[in-house]
């Protein structure tokens, strides 16, 4: 652990001893985050639970069962206590379970905490980044609620929890437990955590490094899954007033750890080990995530000979790619409005074409249709010529006609005229 | 308090009940809610104690410069404030030997434990500085090393399969002494701490302060802060850097009053009324290191090390750093694009 370096012994007070208190302070300065990713069918007791956890009242809308699909709804809330400031962030599930064809019920959690990661990372690969004031979004724990059935987990179970094992810490919970008898509890929980052994599924270990809470976090890690009962409402026992839920034939009371195990859910979670969610999820989740994007992206540490890659190689050849890419990109698309012109070019003229034809042949109509006036003009002419013919006879029979009466017939000359 | 309830204590059933791994606090606080009404205590503040034990567990990185003149009592200085041998002390160039023709870099680490906390200490030295006859320039092969440190850690950073912990070589300190003439800064001064000063938290110190009386010593400090200013040398703690009120009042003080320390350094013990003490024996008496009223080395240790230890980690990781870092990717091109798909430009990924 020392790499090699000499312990010096000091001979007096240097006070570096302060030196968590100095990180602490500043910790506190910041503010922390936490974010909690709750999994479970519609009334399986999210919200109940959640609200006992932090003995407040989310307000969070119940649910219908009639969702097409399964989305994800997150609400940040700001909570204190003494100096601590905490930015809680839950993440409940919308309609999970409820669908007829669940087949694509767990993609939408899977996607969602992808992009958490991706946003962080995005951040992280900035030039100009200011990671000491990001609000981490990322999911620190995952409570996934297994219903009451007291058989074994379902299919739906198993194959959600598998494909988050090794992106979120996962603590599986049995929800709504006060309708499971203890015998059958026991037997219950010890299905679960056979099955989810026997199916590679990873969950949650409570740290046992470190010697102060190793004991407790041993013992605990033997009772998951966490059995809980949660309630909004109080109940009065002897002189106090409990969190509790009240049956005919007793009081259930939440943080009784004969009836449920809340209290450990809550000792464990947030007094103990919230801090090590929040590391796991960054140095282990995290790392892996990045690893498997940047590798995805074609990024190495290793060159073709299996010597390292130094960092300005990398970034050379990355460059030259993308360089090549956007180039060939040009030419594709110079290629294809070369194309386009072409084609515009030959629909122009197959137009122009068919206007020409048109245009002649309208020019021909037109000669025909003149050529046909043409005559009927000349027939009609004729019939003038005709009939003025015809009119001078007739003028000459009439003046021939009154030559006998001259001053009548002037008259009517002239009347005429 | 969490109610533990009554029944459970008197069950032997509850044997297994877990032993409480935290202190409840003695007088439960009323928590104040800004969104969300709080009813009782959940346990939210135990955030610092789980934070404290994990910090203690892995331990702490500390690297510290010393730049100055040869025989200005820099390992002195830093043995004094360390309280142990982390730093050799050169006997100076005798004859046979030749002076180095550059200023070297000697980094030597040792491990340091107190009140169960874990320093992993290296005491960075910079022989040869200023020793030559044309110190020309000779603040290079320091501004070089210290780019190497940030080059390193950039490095392991950028890797696809990181260290848990990457190792921190950067120099989160650097001590800059100053001659005590009772004049102003040398050239050679003003022109290192210019350099030096945009890399890394420089600390002006000056040393050998026995030299000096008080009206002398007060004239000198406010002489350097003037010129310091006038050469537009941002020392730390940086100005611009104040997080909040309380800090820049705090550090204001520091700046204005207390910086640059004049500082004696020692590592003989002395009797001074019955008490055994650090100091320097002279026939006009015993100059007590850590009284302050002979030396500010008090407010040096206090400054450096129990105040402000971890914040000298925070600026050279969050804004050196981060400067360093913005400045390389820049230089190179950038890193490549996330998607090659879209040219929509991330001004950042191109």
């Amino acid at each position: 652990q020392n790499d090699g370096y000499r312990t010096l012994s000091l001979s007096g007070n240097v006070g570096f001893g302060s030196l968590p208190d100095q990180l602490v302070k500043k910790s506190i300065k910041q503010g922390f985050c936490f974010n909690i990713l709750c999994i479970g069918e519609t009334g399986s007791g999210k919200s109940t639970l959640i609200n006992s956890l932090f003995n407040t009242d989310f307000d969070d809308p119940v649910s219908t069962h009639f969702l097409p699909s399964v989305r994800l709804r997150a609400q940040t809330y700001e909570l204190q206590e003494s100096n601590v400031l905490l930015k809680l962030t839950i993440v409940n599930t919308v309609g999970f379970g409820d669908q007829l064809n669940k087949e694509d019920s767990y993609q939408p959690i899977v996607d969602y905490i992808d992009a958490q990661f991706e946003a962080y990372l995005q951040e992280e690969l900035k030039i100009k980044r200011s990671l000491f004031s990001y609000h981490d979004t990322r999911i620190h724990v995952c409570l996934y609620f297994i219903s009451p059935t007291g058989h074994s987990l379902k299919t739906l179970d198993l194959l959600t929890m598998k494909s988050l094992d090794s992106k979120v810490n996962i603590i599986p919970i049995i929800g709504k437990a006060d309708s499971i008898s203890k015998t059958e509890l026991q037997k219950f929980k010890n299905k679960i955590m056979s099955e989810l052994v026997s199916n590679g599924v990873q969950i949650y270990q409570f740290p046992t490094d470190d010697e102060t809470v190793s004991n407790s976090n041993t013992i605990m890690n033997g009772h998951l899954p966490f059995a809980v009962v949660g309630s909004t409402e109080e109940v009065k026992i002897g002189n106090k007033m409990v969190r509790a839920r009240q049956y005919p034939w007793g009081i259930v009371q939440v943080e009784n750890e004969n009836h449920c195990d809340f209290v450990k859910l809550r000792e464990m979670l947030i007094c103990t080990n919230m801090e090590d969610l929040r590391e796991q999820t960054h140095a282990r989740h995290y790392e892996l995530y990045r690893r498997c994007r940047l590798e995805e992206m074609g990024f190495r540490d290793i060159g073709p000979e299996n010597k390292p890659v130094s960092l300005q190689e990398a970034y050379e050849a990355k460059r030259h790619e993308f360089y090549l890419e956007l180039q060939r990109k040009e030419e594709e698309m110079r290629q294809q409005f070369v194309q386009r012109v072409k084609e515009k070019e030959a629909i122009l003229k197959e137009a122009e074409q068919q206007m020409q034809t048109k245009f002649e042949h309208r020019m021909l109509m037109h000669q025909e249709v003149k050529l046909k006036l043409e005559k009927k003009k000349k027939v009609l002419e004729d019939e003038i010529a005709m009939f003025i013919e015809k009119k001078a006879n007739a003028e000459l029979v009439q003046s021939q006609a009154s030559v006998s009466t001259p001053v009548v017939s002037l008259k009517r000359d002239k009347d005429r005229k | 308090p969490h109610a533990g309830p009554v029944e459970s204590k008197n069950e032997a059933a509850m044997s297994e009940l877990v032993p409480e791994p935290r202190q409840k606090p003695v007088v439960p606080m009323k928590p104040v809610g800004i969104n969300a009404n709080l009813l009782g205590y959940i346990g939210i503040d135990t955030i610092i104690e789980q934070m404290r034990k994990k910090t203690m567990k892995t331990g702490f990185d500390f690297n510290i410069m010393v730049v100055g003149q040869s025989g200005l009592g820099k390992s002195t200085l830093v043995n004094t404030l360390f309280k142990s041998q982390v730093s050799r002390k050169s006997s100076g160039w005798n004859r046979e030997e030749k002076i180095p023709k550059t200023v070297e870099i000697k980094a030597i680490g040792h491990v340091i434990e107190e009140g169960g906390v874990k320093m992993k200490l290296t005491v960075i030295d910079t022989p040869g500085f200023g020793d030559q006859i044309n110190n020309e320039n000779c603040w290079e092969p320091i501004e070089k090393y210290i780019n190497e440190q940030y080059e390193k850690f950039l490095k392991e950073e950028v890797n696809i399969a990181r260290k848990k912990r990457i190792p921190d070589t950067r120099v989160h300190c650097c001590l800059y002494f100053i001659s005590p003439t009772g004049h102003s800064l040398r050239p050679l001064d003003l022109e290192f701490m210019k350099h030096l000063s945009k890399v890394v938290n420089i600390i002006p110190v000056i040393a050998k302060a026995d030299t000096m009386t008080l009206e002398e010593k007060t004239e000198f400090k406010q002489r350097v802060r003037k010129e310091l200013e006038v050469n537009g040398i941002e020392f730390y703690p940086q100005k611009e850097f104040d997080e909040d009120l309380e800090d820049k009042t705090e550090n204001d003080k520091i700046r204005q009053e207390s910086m640059p320390f004049a500082v004696v350094g020692s590592d003989k013990e002395y009797q001074v009324n019955g008490k055994r003490v650090l100091g320097r024996k002279t026939p006009w008496g015993i100059i007590e290191v850590e009284n302050l009223t002979h030396c500010e080395f008090a407010l040096l240790r206090d400054f450096v090390i129990r105040t402000h230890l971890q914040d000298l980690k925070e600026v050279t990781h969050n804004i050196h750093y981060e400067t360093y870092r913005a400045k390389r990717l820049n230089d190179n091109g950038g890193l490549p694009p996330m998607t090659v798909e879209t040219e929509e430009n991330h001004e950042s990924n191109l």
